[in-house]
């Protein structure tokens, strides 16, 4: 049973430091023990490449293995198994050796410097800190894997074939490390069986939410329910209706400290809808008190019409999704009629893939992982794990999953820059300032105004503060 | 033979001896060095600041509010926890008063024993987990569902219990309802306390007193308490700990583990965020100090203040 909520993606640096910490200290002093004998092995051998042909563009040897990793966690392991098969029918003489484990740290850190595997899913609670593996050096850059041809179609690069924002995740400096292999949509979350029955259509504004709000609440079911024990679950909605009614700049102001950031129209407008939300009584009577997973079985009960949340919703609460229940995702709704970045979509990547610095056969390794984001082999993974994969189109073959399907019509929908945040990730204290807010906002007991004067007080401490590191964005 | 008894003894002791210092002490004197620097907790680099973390302290408005919430534990865990539990051990011991002849407990006082020390076999974290469901804020919370079946709470306004940070007699409301799990689940463990220094007086004393026409409350006042000074003594000095404690059942049950809107912050949530979410190891450390100096002076001041001449029996 988990009683801290976590997502499988868009893992922050700081989230990551946090899971990292103890295991870290443990491995320090084996570490050091290491480093003693890593320093001794010169030889250097590494695997034959073969010639680089337009079917073997990054240059794998004919024969010889590759040492692939995979992570055996809440996306299982199923998906890499498969992948060994597509991998062979273009080196039918390359031995895959996967292996399948839940301790990455524990295994590879140790043979890291020496003779680590080729292709590592680094993930899950026992994750190496991916600021320091790039920092040591210790990682291939994937710049040949993106640029290659993409397995199914020469004509176009693998760089092209991936869903926005996947190789900016992974660019580290300028360089790219990390192919993060997942990817998660967010948004209002409904049952369409629930819908069709009541002839209800899902909101797609603020607006349209509530004209059709009264007649749920008639039906005797809550309009819209939320995590309120973890308010950073109602922040992904929240600021994606700062984006999309102020448009990305406002959200840039917001992580970069800019003064008045917070007071502008546009926040107020988004932040008012919400307030209305809650004040008009919409909301699933005692939501505010409620954790991610009573919120969504409460949702799933057939208690709230609407929910927020990301992809991994079907996975986690699959074991009690009733049946006839038919989940699909819609995007956050619009704000107003005056929104500056409308249809914007709140999505990201994550399930960091790496090929180390020391891999001996790093090409089989990244020709693995270009075998992975082919059509055939993305499309099973999103059959699999009813999660979308960064290779885009991975979810158009799935007819099995309603949310996986209508997840990838609201990434086909999206227009303009994908939404994303940083302030959280940044700076705790006004992570904390924002998610009390967020509690007190949603409970009712604040006002937009109030919200908004909370966090400028907040961010404006910040960036006095001198004694915290800055961040800044433009893009 | 001296030297041989000194060499004898200090065998044994030589390996519990430096596991504590080791795993004890050692790490204490880490905190207080840790305490005079801004460390931030990933790096080997720090500098030395000297007071510096201990002057903001006091200015710090986290650490008042916690300060203030663990005062008021301070005061009613111990209160209502020990008055409680001599209260049961009293029913349980003496209280009983049939036409028969003798001291004895109140009828099926065994059966009580078990149900009222249950809470303490089970883990906090458990316990927690537990008073989750019971104070779950919709209609399937065990309170709430049965009060708004009855018609006491409105469907539509279910109670928020740890959710909920409006004041109840100047103190926010989650406080009281984070109290009441604090002194069920200690109720038992200083009732089964009292209870055997309650057995360990002669009878005949309440025998004596009985005789000359005491009731039931003057005998607990004049007779058991003041011999139980000493076991009343020693589970107010624990109970301070614990309530200075309160962490498990804050980070566990409240909202963003402090909340709502710092509503139940306590030192030990304001120290694991300063040090894990802000990466200021150092300023949390020096919190740690802090709370580590008031608990030995609580400490000495309780002791100093409950001592009294022992009655011999």
């Amino acid at each position: 049973m988990s009683q801290l909520p976590d997502r499988t993606s868009d893992l922050s640096r700081r989230s990551l430091l946090r899971g990292t910490a103890a295991a870290g200290l443990l491995a320090t002093p084996a570490v050091a023990l290491l480093s003693a004998c890593a320093g001794s092995s010169s030889g250097d051998d590494k695997a034959d490449t073969g010639a680089k042909t337009n079917d073997n563009p990054l240059g794998v040897a004919d024969t010889g293995k590759v040492d692939v990793v995979v992570f055996n966690g809440g996306l299982g392991d199923a998906y890499a198994k498969f992948d060994v098969t597509v991998f062979n029918k273009k080196h039918a003489q390359v031995t895959v050796n996967l292996s399948s484990t839940q301790k990455i740290k524990t295994e590879q850190q140790p043979k890291f410097s020496t003779t680590p595997a080729d292709l590592i899913n680094n993930a899950g609670a026992d994750i190496m800190a991916l600021d320091t593996l790039v920092n040591e050096g210790a990682l291939t850059e994937l710049t040949p894997l993106l640029d290659a041809p993409s397995w199914d179609d020469p004509s176009k690069k693998v760089r092209d074939t991936l869903l926005p924002g996947t190789v900016s995740d992974g660019t580290f400096d300028g360089k790219v490390f990390v192919l993060n292999y997942a990817y998660t949509v967010f948004g209002m979350w409904y049952n369409q069986a629930l819908f069709d029955k009541n002839g209800w259509t899902a909101p797609t504004s603020f607006d349209e939410f509530f004209t059709l709000a009264p007649k749920i609440k008639a039906a005797g079911t809550a309009p819209f329910a939320f995590a309120g024990k973890y308010p950073y679950y109602m922040r992904w909605a929240i600021m994606s209706w700062i984006w999309m009614a102020g448009g990305k700049q406002t959200v840039v102001d917001i992580d970069n400290l800019k003064p008045g950031c917070w007071k502008t129209p546009e926040v107020l407008a988004a932040l008012e809808a919400t307030e209305k939300l809650v004040k008009d009584g919409y909301t699933l009577a005692g939501s505010a008190t409620l954790s991610h997973t009573e919120s969504q079985q409460a949702w799933l009960d057939g208690k709230a019409a609407l929910l927020p949340c990301g992809t991994w919703l079907e996975n986690e609460m699959r074991p009690t999704i009733p049946s006839g229940f038919q989940m699909k995702l819609a995007n956050f709704w619009s704000v107003s009629a005056n929104d500056k970045a409308k249809g914007a979509v709140y999505a990201g990547s994550g399930e960091n893939w790496i090929v180390p610095k020391k891999a001996a056969n790093a090409a089989a390794g990244m020709e693995f992982l270009r075998a992975m984001l082919s059509v055939e082999g993305a499309g099973k993974f999103a059959e699999l794990t009813s999660s979308l994969s960064s290779r885009a189109g991975s979810g158009d073959k799935v007819t099995n999953s309603t949310a996986l399907v209508s997840a990838g019509e609201v990434m086909k929908a999206a227009s303009g820059d994908l939404i994303s945040f940083k302030h959280p990730d940044w700076y705790a204290d006004i992570d904390k300032a924002e998610q009390n807010a967020i509690g007190e906002l949603m409970a009712g007991r604040m006002t937009a105004a109030k919200f908004a004067d909370t966090l400028q007080t907040a961010t404006d401490k910040v960036a006095k503060d001198s004694a915290i590191k800055k961040f800044t964005r433009d893009a | 033979m001296r030297h041989g008894k000194a060499r004898f003894v200090a065998s044994f002791l030589v390996l519990p001896v430096g596991l504590y210092v080791f795993y004890v002490l050692w790490p204490y004197a880490q905190d207080i060095a840790y305490s005079l620097t801004n460390w931030g907790g990933y790096s080997d680099t720090q500098e030395f600041v000297g007071l510096d973390n201990y002057v903001r302290l006091f200015k710090d408005e986290l650490i008042r509010k916690a300060f203030w919430h663990s005062v008021f534990f301070l005061v009613t865990v111990p209160v209502f926890t020990i008055a409680l539990a001599l209260l049961f051990a009293f029913l349980l011991n003496v209280g009983g008063r049939g036409s028969r002849a003798g001291v004895r407990g109140v009828w099926g006082s065994n059966v009580y024993k078990v149900v009222f020390f249950f809470p303490q076999v089970l883990s906090l974290v458990l316990v927690a987990i537990m008073w989750q469901a019971i104070y779950r804020g919709d209609e399937q919370g065990l309170l709430n569902g049965v009060l708004i079946k009855i018609g006491l709470v409105d469907a539509d306004k279910p109670l928020q219990f740890v959710a909920d940070p409006t004041p109840f007699l100047g103190v926010p409301t989650v406080l009281w309802w984070l109290l009441l799990i604090a002194v069920w689940g200690g109720t038992g463990f200083y009732m089964v306390l009292f209870s055997a220094a309650m057995q360990s007086i002669p009878k005949d004393i309440f025998e004596a007193a009985t005789l000359d026409g005491a009731t039931r409350v003057s005998t607990f006042f004049r007779v058991t308490l003041p011999l139980l000074r000493d076991s009343v003594s020693v589970a107010w000095v624990y109970l301070g700990f614990i309530a200075l404690d309160m962490y498990a059942l804050v980070y566990v049950m409240t909202p963003s583990q402090g909340g709502p809107d710092h509503a139940s912050e306590v030192f030990a949530s304001v120290i694991n965020f300063t040090a894990f979410n802000k990466g200021q190891f150092g300023y949390a450390c020096a919190i740690a100090v802090a709370l580590g100096i008031f608990t030995l002076l609580l400490a000495a001041v309780q002791l100093r203040v409950t001592r009294r001449e022992r009655i011999e029996y």
